[in-house]
């Protein structure tokens, strides 16, 4: 599947993830956010950047890794990305969809 | 002499004490296995006690009977592993070791959420995840008289992945048979995106929720339970009532690997998910639930885990390269209910597919398709438990890795 953001042709997963994160920029996932409801704020782009610093350093995304993150607590995770806060806060990074499914 | 010394005499113990005590040269080596507990438990059998299946005796025997004779079975609390001073200190005494094999499983920790463990806890609230968990809700269900039950996942990993699935599936065919299944309301809550944890699956296999009316309720991350509106809530605020709670509590390795400084956050190995070697320790090694490994935590994937690395720890001792050979194949049957069963085989890059196993077009195993046979094939992996499997024997036809013979991949994937 591909998508089209600002003029640029993206491929994504079915359920809409980059599989390429170096396509990633901030207008790209500004898009992404717009599409899922999502308001990006400076603590919203904080998080999102902190996301792709794991992800980078190999470290598996988990919703008990964001309790221990010392980053943001789980309560604001969710505040800030209603719903399903890992998924929805992935794709806005470009990182692929977190499998803690095994 | 040297030492070789396996922690834990569970099935992943149990098994690689068989496999090694008729290939390592014994005037060279001395084999130890440590496990405090006496008994050794068919966690399998666990979903079947609550509804009366089973029996009791029918998931335990006393583990010493399958220890083989020379090996050195200490019945010992062990408080921790010194990697570096290659030591095992155990209750009384310490011991040196040339090799180690971490097998301690992993264990249910409610603790880890808030209002588990509180005033509904063994009333209305259940696991079946341990021996007495499961009988305590076997006797509850017996005197039930309906309403909500919810069967909830707390966080994964979990052993064996399939097995609340499994849970709402018997539920749903025993309350039929009850004839009480119009007074039970079965809903499903997993932290994950579908019911099965493969997408392959989930595809294929929604149906089978549908069909037998269990409602789901995904992406539901539990925060607490709240004991007197009994109602699961998630960090998002949603809340899940309840009369009759089941629960998947959080899945964690031993505190003994927290306490030795070997585990992450889940007190799980991190090890090299094809040679089973310890990434921080080169004469550790692990299997089974202990790992970190992206592999299912299940009885079938540490069988074909103990093949690669009794390999392993022979090319090991002799001084050569290890085989990257453990492909994180999984064999699971997975019971349907109304005497049915799936099964599905899959490795860490392969999601469960359709087909026969373990030959090509004869079968007789139908490969993500419901049938009668795949249920006997269930009833009879206990026999092979107790008689094949612990004792290191392999299944005749199934091959440590997955075979793509017989297989047709005609679900799409994600």
């Amino acid at each position: 599947m591909d998508l089209n953001i600002a003029g640029i042709r993206l491929d994504v997963t079915e359920d809409g993830y980059l599989t390429d994160v170096s396509q990633w920029n901030k207008d790209i996932g500004l898009e992404i956010a717009k599409n899922e409801g999502i308001e990006m704020t400076d603590r919203h782009w904080e998080v999102v950047s902190w996301l792709q610093e794991q992800v980078k350093n190999d470290v598996a995304l988990s919703i008990r890794g964001i309790k221990k993150s010392g980053v943001l607590d789980i309560k604001e995770f969710y505040a800030l990305f209603p719903k399903g806060p890992l998924k929805i806060s992935t794709k806005i990074a470009g990182v692929p969809k977190p499998k803690s499914c095994i | 002499m040297k030492n070789l010394i396996i922690l834990g005499a569970g099935t992943s113990g149990t098994m690689m004490a068989n496999h090694l005590v008729s290939k390592l040269p014994k005037k060279d080596w001395s084999i130890t296995i440590i496990d405090q507990y006496k008994t050794h438990y068919y966690q399998p059998g666990f979903l079947f006690l609550p509804f009366d299946t089973y029996t009791e005796d029918q998931v335990k025997k006393v583990g010493k009977k399958f220890i083989p004779k020379g090996v050195n079975y200490i019945q010992k609390k062990i408080d921790k592993i010194l990697p570096v001073d290659n030591q095992v200190v155990l209750e009384d005494e310490t011991l040196d070791y040339d090799l180690l094999i971490i097998a301690t499983g992993s264990k249910i920790v409610p603790e880890e959420t808030e209002g588990l463990l509180g005033p509904l806890w063994k009333k209305d609230i259940f696991d079946f995840y341990t021996f007495e968990g499961a009988l305590a809700l076997r006797n509850k269900l017996r005197e039930w008289d309906g309403g909500k039950l919810v069967i909830h996942i707390t966080e994964m990993p979990i052993k064996c992945p399939v097995a609340p699935l499994e849970f709402a599936f018997l539920a749903d065919s025993y309350f039929t048979k009850k004839g009480m299944r119009d007074k039970v309301e079965i809903t499903y809550v997993t932290p994950l995106s579908g019911a099965f944890t493969k997408p392959t699956c989930s595809k294929s296999l929604s149906y089978l929720l549908s069909e037998k009316g269990i409602h789901m309720e995904a992406d539901f991350a539990i925060e607490r339970v709240d004991n007197e509106k009994k109602e699961i809530v998630d960090y998002g605020d949603k809340t899940i009532p309840f009369d009759l709670l089941v629960t998947v509590p959080t899945n964690m390795g031993d505190e003994l690997i927290e306490r030795s400084g070997l585990g992450d956050d889940l007190n799980f190995i991190p090890t090299h998910k094809h040679t089973l070697q310890s990434i921080e320790h080169e004469n550790i090694f692990v299997i089974g639930d202990a790992t970190n490994v992206p592999a299912s935590k299940a009885g079938s994937v540490a069988h074909f885990q103990a093949e690669t690395l009794t390999d392993n720890i022979l090319l090991y001792i002799k001084g050569y390269t290890l085989k990257e050979e453990f492909d994180g194949h999984a064999n699971c049957f997975i019971e349907t209910g109304n005497n049915k069963a799936l099964l599905i085989d899959f490795n860490y890059n392969t999601e469960p597919v359709h087909g026969t196993f373990p030959f090509p077009k004869i079968g007789p195993l139908k490969l993500l398709k419901e049938s009668i046979f795949n249920h006997w094939g269930k009833l009879a992996f206990r026999w092979i438990y107790w008689n094949m499997l612990l004792k290191g024997i392999a299944i005749p036809f199934v091959s440590r890795n997955m075979s793509f013979k017989g297989k047709i991949f005609d679900i799409k994937r994600n």
